[in-house]
């Protein structure tokens, strides 16, 4: 393996479909703690209920639309069911019941109760909800290249998905963009600062922070849908892990940022792979891939810590606009 | 309304009225704009309010004023909506307001501030005022998508905001954070946040806490600036100084009773009032028993080192 | 003496425990349940830079492809899938984590006719590796073989992953020492569990912080004792104090290398949360690198069972619990009647104050991590040894439950903490009996969800003054 293949991959990561899926995730976490300061913890859970809705429905008979909106609605229901009784408690509360919620999804998704449904721990495979979505694609067959990048048109790892994904994430950017400048966003940010004050100026503090959950879940459930779409909905790869990955990747781009969770996505995700491909051809005999796998977690875990103790803010946030409420 | 033979040109009309009122506890007022009947609160087996009967003047300054752990934060707590009540009703404007959550309270024209300020620091001082507009259609979540919706009111909001805050002395600094206010500028802010909602009533918890001293005097003129605009202002205060030059009215807690009220320059020598203040504290000034709290005393020590 | 005890009963206890170690329970659920229903996966996989693959065969002496068997893969993560063999291609599963997965073949899914030879190999080892697709090839004879059963097991264990022994619903009636059986296990699960969680309390209790790393500080233990009395070769007792020791280092180190810089600081609790977030998968990765990604058996030794009245457990489990209650025990009395205890809850109660009447809050809350880390590194070790095994997730999935257990007694009280991990450790264990065991973490979890609705200051807290 050489420099040059390194750099393509690390390339092709940038906009690799599962870039984008976390970029969404990010996005709709950075509505929930870098604009509104709720602590989420169970993205993931959102993710697989998003993923489970869209397939499901799919493999029920469902059109791609109708499917996509099953995901939504599940994602939306979802945040309901939690805001309902935390979003009235202290912070951390809110913490525990989503990355309990979320285990319980994945839990019960892989348990053998609903084995018919979600096929319990090996999930559903790509190609048993793929259909609709690959049937939509106005592509020709074949491959195409842009640069270095080369990918079919039409399939599991093709340009048609990372079209539409990285369209999915565009719009939801734009929309965080509208959001967070208008009046609305205002009165997130200043429940994210001190929910009493604004509750004291006569807002309905918990009807707003319900919007953004309701608003960070669907972002969440979309982007499970696109990160099964190029592979297959398995529970187990969808558990805490996920979910502290896309706090690294919000954290690294800077929370309370429009741009921020899309370009903590495509840093992660590049050097990421930069990092392994880089450890696999340099040490290929001292280490196995494995060992490589678990240097390159430890990395992750070490760079969290250290992104949020000593630049907070992130790569590109503002020092004065830090993610964390600094009193 | 001259018919007064004072040397003073005018008398106000509300201390005409106050001065016909009885210096008892729960007495009864000409127009009384928030009535109190029988609230009360426990923690655990500690009874922190209990008062059975108050009104409070509309448009006048009643200042609530009491030794420390006296119940009057709690109080405060429970009248905007901040904490429960175990039992107990109150009217505001002739409207129950009793068990109410705070966003309510507020619309209804009840507005507070905090003892330790709660200036939205990561907001800009003009964001933390043009927060506080009311019917902002800017503010719904679907509206907010398309500005032409909203962009009118906004402008509105901020000419508004702009005049609160010249007079607040803190036009200056509408674009800095608020985080990066002084903790008298602060207090100010938060005033200045409350009037953009427009009150009726305007509640201050400890506005002169921590303030600079040469602030204090600006902060009692704005209070009373306030009161000649037609608002009522009720604050709890530890200052002895400041509640008497400023207030109309004086309400006395202690241990979560009131035991006494009257104006100003008699309630200081009630024989009640000083058994409270000295029953708590023996050896301190009545002016800074509130530096005594180990609690409060470490919080703004910290305030100052984050500074 | 208590040590020299513990030492004899564990070795002897725990062999047969291996059965229901981590691997084999993560099993079980699919196991449990009749062939039919298990899903099935004949897709052939791709392998990429995310993906690894299992390729699993079964050829007979003429090295023609046998269809239709059924073979089982475990592996990390709670791994579990099934993949049914065809006769013209290799049946594969992807895999998203990398490592050593345990594919065993239920012979009873072989074809009419064929029959496992003697001897024949029933399970295999492979090493998933990303980009990779790694062969499981199993070799069926002419002679006549039994397969042994996956799903034999000792005396209702419990294991940490999934359940390998306890019949779920389907058995049909309850019966009396079933029932015994659960409430035992879940007495013991909730003492241990109450060693882990009473340090997430205390820490919360002091420093308002929810650590998410205090599971790994559990997995530790369990790692330093596999470390130490498996590999080093140590007597049990020396072991046990040298992980202990170790594990209370990590606490007194963090505390002085990173959280009470932080605190100097004046870093916002919701930072320092993710900060422990990190290091928690930080230590993750740490421990599946030097244990690797496997499940590991501390004391491998025969387990004998002891009753006492109706309950049957281990030996290991009866000390297990003897040592948690003892502990416990001693925890209560330094909270209750020494001066530092004291001083903890007064800390927990109001820092400030505490502050102001002379006590120091920084060397309370470094005892604090100390004695939170000592104590959890005991309950992982313990927790290691009484289920037999354990893998580098064991206090990632504790994690949660401690979570539960904290909030569920009420978030910061030492005792609250204990009462919550006996409430948890028995609906986690008595669940099994009514629902499939696969949900039984679920169903603890959504009764910390209901608490919250309910009485969100847990059991035993009290309601919080605001402003």
């Amino acid at each position: 393996m050489d420099f040059l293949r390194i750099l393509e991959q690390a390339l092709g990561e940038l906009i690799a479909p599962t870039t984008a899926a976390y970029a969404l995730a990010a996005i709709g976490l950075n509505l929930h703690f870098g604009y509104t300061g709720l602590l989420n913890m169970g993205q993931a859970g959102f993710m697989l209920l998003g993923a489970y809705g869209f397939a499901i429905s799919t493999i029920a008979g469902a059109p791609f639309f109708v499917a996509l909106l099953v995901a939504i609605i599940a994602g939306a229901l979802f945040a309901l069911l939690l805001g309902i009784p935390t979003l009235k408690l202290r912070g951390d509360y809110l913490a525990i019941v989503t990355i309990s919620a979320a285990e319980i999804i994945r839990m019960v998704g892989r348990s053998t109760v609903f084995n018919e449904q979600t096929g319990g721990s090996s999930g559903l495979t790509g190609n048993s909800f793929k259909e609709t979505f690959l049937g939509l694609s106005p592509l020709p067959d074949g491959r195409s290249a842009i640069g270095p990048l080369e990918y079919l048109n039409n399939g599991s790892d093709s340009w048609w998905v990372r079209i539409v994904a990285w369209s999915v994430v565009l719009i939801a950017v734009l929309l965080v963009w509208l959001l967070t400048r208008s009046p609305w966003g205002r009165v997130l940010k200043g429940i994210r600062e001190d929910e009493d004050a604004v509750r004291s100026l006569g807002k309905n503090v918990y009807a707003y922070k319900m919007q953004a959950l309701i608003l960070g879940g669907v972002a969440g459930s979309v982007a499970g849908v696109l990160f099964v779409l190029p592979r297959a909905v398995q529970p187990d790869s969808m558990g805490r892990s996920m979910t502290f990955f896309i706090w690294t990747i919000l954290l690294l781009g800077g929370a309370a940022t429009v741009w921020g969770p899309v370009i903590g996505s495509m840093i992660f995700f590049s050097v990421y792979m930069l990092l392994r491909a880089g450890m696999r051809s340099a040490l290929p005999d001292a280490v196995s891939s494995a060992q490589i796998e678990q240097i390159g977690g430890m990395l992750v875990g070490i760079t969290l810590m250290c992104l949020v103790i000593f630049r907070p803010q992130g790569i590109f946030g503002d020092k004065k606009e830090l993610s964390f409420n600094v009193r | 309304m001259s018919d007064d033979t004072t040397t003073e040109t005018t008398v106000d009309p509300v201390k005409l009225d106050l001065s016909h009122v009885e210096a008892t506890p729960g007495s009864p007022k000409p127009t009384s704009i928030l009535t109190v009947d029988n609230v009360r609160r426990r923690f655990g087996g500690m009874t922190a309010v209990d008062v059975d009967h108050l009104e409070v003047e509309a448009k006048a300054i009643t200042a609530l004023i009491g030794p420390n752990g006296a119940g009057k934060t709690t109080f405060f707590n429970l009248l905007t909506g901040f904490d429960v009540p175990d039992q107990g009703s109150w009217t505001f404007e002739g409207h129950s307001l009793g068990g109410k959550p705070a966003a309510k309270v507020a619309r209804a024209g009840m507005v507070r501030t905090f003892q330790l300020t709660k200036a939205l620091s990561r907001l800009t001082v003009m964001d933390n005022m043009r927060l506080a507009a009311r019917n902002h259609p800017g503010e719904n979540m679907f509206a907010s998508l398309v500005p032409p919706l909203w962009r009118r009111r906004e402008v509105e909001v901020t000419d508004k905001a702009s005049e609160i805050l010249e007079r607040f002395n803190l036009l200056a600094k509408a674009d800095d954070f608020a985080g990066s206010l002084s903790g008298g500028q602060r207090k100010l802010l938060e005033m200045a946040r409350a009037l953009m909602t427009d009150p009726t009533m305007i509640m201050l918890d400890e506005p002169m806490a921590g303030v600079n001293p040469a602030l204090v005097q600006s902060l009692l003129g704005h209070i009373q600036a306030l009161r000649d605009e037609g608002m009522t202002v009720l604050f709890v205060e530890h200052d002895m100084h400041a509640v008497r030059h400023v207030s109309d009215w004086v309400v006395v807690m202690a241990e979560g009773r009131i035991v006494a009220e009257g104006p100003p320059e008699s309630v200081m020598n009630d024989q009640a009032v000083i058994d409270a203040y000295l029953g708590a504290h023996h050896d301190t000034d009545l002016g800074d028993d509130s530096l005594l709290d180990p609690a409060i005393l470490a919080r703004l020590e910290e305030e100052e080192k984050k500074r | 003496m208590t040590a020299d005890r513990g030492k004899t009963t564990i070795r002897r206890s725990l062999a047969a425990l291996m059965l229901s170690g981590l691997a084999a329970l993560a099993a079980a659920p699919a196991l449990a349940t009749t062939p039919t229903s298990v899903a099935t996966a004949t897709s052939t996989c791709t392998p990429d830079t995310e993906t690894a693959c299992i390729g699993v065969l079964v050829l007979d002496p003429e090295n023609n492809r046998i269809a239709d068997a059924d073979i089982e893969i475990t592996g990390p993560e709670g791994f579990s899938e099934i993949v049914t063999t065809t006769d013209d291609g290799l049946s594969a599963v992807a895999v998203t984590e990398t490592g050593k997965y345990v594919a065993s073949l239920d012979a009873t899914t072989l074809p009419d006719g064929e029959e496992l030879g003697e001897g024949a190999e029933t399970e295999i080892t492979v090493t998933a590796q990303m980009g990779g697709t790694a062969r499981a090839a199993f070799r069926i004879g002419e002679d006549t073989a039994v397969a042994p059963s996956e799903t034999a097991s000792s005396t209702g264990e419990g294991g940490l992953d999934g359940d390998g022994s306890t019949p779920a619903a389907s058995s049909g009636g309850l019966k009396a020492d079933q029932v015994w059986t659960q409430i035992g296990s879940g007495l013991r699960f909730g003492l241990l569990l109450a060693l882990a969680s009473v340090g997430l309390s205390l820490i919360y209790g002091t420093t308002k912080l929810s650590s998410f790393s205090h599971g790994e500080q559990v997995t530790l233990g369990a790692m330093l004792a596999y470390v130490t009395m498996n590999v080093m070769g140590m007597p049990i007792w020396l072991g046990a104090i040298v992980t202990i020791a170790l594990c209370a280092a990590t606490g007194w180190i963090q505390d002085a290398g990173i959280w009470k810089p932080l605190r100097k600081r004046g870093t916002p609790v919701v930072q320092l949360m993710i900060v422990t977030i990190g290091l928690s998968i930080a230590l993750q990765y740490f421990i599946q690198l030097a244990i690797g990604a496997g499940t590991q058996r501390i004391i491998t030794s025969n387990p004998e069972t002891w009753s006492l009245g109706p309950f049957t457990l281990t030996r290991a489990s009866w000390v297990s619990m003897v040592i948690a209650l003892v502990v416990l025990l001693a925890v209560a009395w330094f909270l209750t009647r020494t001066r530092i205890g004291q001083a903890t809850r007064a800390v927990s109660d109001n820092t400030a104050l505490a502050s102001a009447t002379g006590i120091d809050p920084n060397k309370i809350i470094r005892i604090v991590w100390v004695l939170a880390a000592g104590l959890a590194g005991l309950a992982g070790m313990l927790l290691g040894m009484v289920f037999g095994s354990f893998n580098w997730m064991m206090g990632m999935q504790m994690l949660l439950l401690m979570f539960a257990a904290v909030t569920l007694g009420g978030l910061g009280t030492a005792f609250g903490a204990l009462v919550g991990s006996l409430v948890i450790g028995m609906v986690v264990e008595l669940s099994n009996l009514f629902i499939p065991s696969d949900l039984r973490y679920a169903s603890a979890l959504l009764i910390l969800i209901l608490v919250l609705v309910f009485r969100p200051q847990g059991l035993l807290g009290r309601a919080e003054r605001i402003g």
